[in-house]
C-alpha cells in the first residue's frame, strides 16, 4: 500500500468535498484537507489540477490529481485497503452506480429547481424531486443503509440528502421531503449523520444554514438559467 | 465465469448509439447475447419491467436481472466478465480513474450536449446546443493525448477501452451530424487526433459488425426532427 502523502482539496460547504472526505475516513487514510477560501476567487493549487472543471473536490495522492466526487470515492476504495466502499457483487455495483447516477442526473436539477423557484413552475419541480426521492427511498427496502448494514457508495452518493437537504429546505422556506411522507429517507438521513466517522467530517448545521441565507439572493438567480430538459 | 453467456439478453433500439455502445462491449469481450429490437412507441412488457425508472433503452438482462444506462451496462460487463475476453479498463487504479473520468465527459459534456441539438425546441437554443458540443469535442481531444499516451490511436492506447466503447457508440451519430446540421463534429483540421481515432475505430471489426448505417442514422433522425416540429406546430 501506497505511504505517499495524500491531500484533498474541498471547501466547507461543499457535499461533493463531503463525499472524498466520507471516503478517505472510512477507509482510514491519513490525509491533509486543504480548504478552498472562497469559490469565487480559486486557489492556484486548485486550477493547476482541475483544469477541465475547476471545481471541489479534488483528491491529489502524490502526484496524481483525481477530480470529480464519486470517480474519487471509487478511486480511494480500489487503491487503498480497508472495507470496501462497493459491493463485490457486480450485480450489487451496477445497482449501486445506476443510483447514484440517477440522483446527480436526475434528482439535483430538480431539487435546486423546486427551492428556488415560485407559483406553478416550483409545484411542478417539487413534486418530480418528490417522485425520484421516493424512488430512492424504495432502495433501502428495510435495510439500515443503501449499503446494507454499514455505509457503501451509494450512501455516501446521496449524503446531500441526508445533511443538506434541511438546511437548504429551510433558508429556501419550502418543505419538501417530511418523516410522514419519506419515513425510510429520514430515519436513514439520521444514520448517516449520526454515523461515527461520518459525523467527523459533516459541516456544522449552523454554520451552513447562516452561509447559505447569505447567499439566498444568488441561489435564486442561478435558477434563471437553468433550462430543465 | 459469472454466468452463461446464454443468459444475456439485450433490449435496444437500432438508431439508438446508448445501445451500440452495449453492443460494442458485448462484441469486444466475445459475448453472445440475444438482441432484442423494442418498439420505443409501443414498449413490451418486460421492458417496461425492467427499466421502470427511466424507461429507456438499452437495457441488459443477464441471467434475469436487469442493467440499465449504457454506462452502468458497460462497466456491469467488465465486472461480471472479469475473465472473458480482453479487459475495458486498465488494472491500475489511477488509470482507471482518468479513464472514468474522460468517459464521465463524453457522457456529460459532449453527449448530453449533443442531444440538445436534436431536441431543444428554439434555434438559438439548438445552436448553443452545437457550441456546447464542439468545445466538448475540442476539450477531448486533449483527453485522447492524455488517455493515449502516445501507444496507439485508441483512448484505451494501442487497444480499445471503457472511453472508446462510449464514445465509439455515437460514431455513426458523429458522421451524420455533418449531413444534418452542416458541421463536422469531428474535423481532422481542428482534432486531428480524434479524427485518427474514428478512422481507427471504424477499421475493427467489432465496429463493421455494430455500427449502424450512416445513412440509415441521418434519415431516422430526419424522421424524428419531423415528427418534433409536427408536434411543435400542434401546441
Amino acid at each position: 500500500m501506497s505511504e505517499t502523502a495524500v491531500k484533498l482539496i474541498g471547501f466547507f460547504d461543499s457535499p461533493f468535498a463531503h463525499r472524498a472526505e466520507v471516503a478517505l475516513r472510512l477507509k482510514g487514510v491519513p490525509y491533509e484537507l486543504v480548504l478552498e477560501k472562497d469559490l469565487g476567487n480559486k486557489s492556484e493549487l486548485l486550477l493547476k489540477h482541475n483544469p477541465i472543471h475547476k471545481k471541489v473536490p479534488v483528491l491529489l495522492h502524490g502526484d496524481k490529481a483525481i477530480c470529480e466526487s464519486l470517480l474519487i470515492v471509487e478511486y480511494v476504495d480500489e487503491a487503498f485497503d480497508g472495507p470496501p466502499l462497493l459491493p463485490a457483487d457486480p450485480f450489487d455495483r451496477a445497482d449501486a452506480r445506476f443510483w447514484a447516477r440517477f440522483l446527480d442526473d436526475k434528482c439535483s436539477t430538480p431539487f435546486w429547481l423546486a427551492l428556488w423557484t415560485e407559483g406553478e413552475a416550483q409545484k411542478g419541480f417539487a413534486k418530480e424531486i418528490q417522485e425520484s426521492l421516493k424512488l430512492l427511498e424504495a432502495q433501502l427496502k428495510g435495510k439500515r443503509f443503501f449499503g446494507g448494514d454499514d455505509l457503501g457508495f451509494l450512501d455516501i452518493a446521496a449524503c446531500g440528502f441526508a445533511h443538506w437537504l434541511s438546511v437548504f429546505e429551510e433558508v429556501a422556506g419550502v418543505t419538501l421531503v417530511t418523516p410522514q411522507e419519506f419515513p425510510d429517507l429520514c430515519r436513514w438521513g439520521k444514520e448517516y449523520t449520526s454515523h461515527e466517522i461520518v459525523k467527523q467530517c459533516l459541516p456544522d448545521r449552523a454554520t451552513l444554514l447562516a452561509h447559505f441565507s447569505a447567499k439566498k439572493d444568488y441561489f435564486v438567480s442561478t435558477v434563471k438559467s437553468m433550462a430543465p430538459n | 465465469m459469472a454466468g452463461g453467456e446464454g443468459a444475456l439478453k439485450l433490449l435496444g433500439m437500432w438508431a439508438s448509439p446508448y445501445v451500440t455502445r452495449a453492443k460494442l462491449a458485448l462484441h469486444i469481450k466475445g459475448l453472445r447475447y440475444e438482441n432484442v429490437e423494442e418498439d420505443l412507441g409501443n414498449k413490451s412488457e418486460l421492458f417496461l419491467i425492467s427499466n421502470p425508472v427511466h424507461k429507456t433503452v438499452p437495457v441488459l438482462i443477464h441471467n434475469g436481472k436487469p442493467i440499465c444506462e449504457s454506462s452502468v451496462i458497460v462497466q456491469y460487463i467488465e465486472d461480471a466478465f472479469a475473465d472473458v475476453g480482453p479487459s475495458l479498463l486498465p488494472t491500475d487504479p489511477y488509470e482507471r480513474a482518468i479513464a472514468r473520468f474522460w468517459a464521465a465527459y463524453v457522457e456529460d459534456k459532449l453527449a448530453n450536449q449533443w442531444v440538445r441539438v436534436l431536441r431543444d425546441k428554439t434555434d438559438e437554443e439548438r445552436a448553443e446546443a452545437m457550441r456546447q458540443t464542439l468545445a466538448a469535442v475540442e476539450v477531448l481531444e486533449v483527453g485522447l493525448k492524455e488517455c493515449s499516451g502516445g501507444k496507439g490511436a485508441f483512448f484505451g492506447g494501442d487497444r480499445v477501452g471503457y472511453i472508446d466503447v462510449l464514445l465509439g457508440g455515437m460514431v455513426s451519430w458523429v458522421k451524420a451530424n455533418e449531413p444534418l446540421f452542416g458541421i463536422k463534429l469531428i474535423d481532422a483540421a481542428k482534432t486531428p487526433l480524434l479524427a485518427a481515432w474514428m478512422e481507427s475505430f471504424c477499421e475493427l471489426d467489432v465496429a463493421k459488425a455494430v455500427l449502424q448505417d450512416v445513412n440509415e442514422v441521418v434519415e431516422y433522425a430526419k424522421a424524428v426532427q419531423a415528427r418534433m416540429a409536427a408536434a411543435a406546430a400542434n401546441n
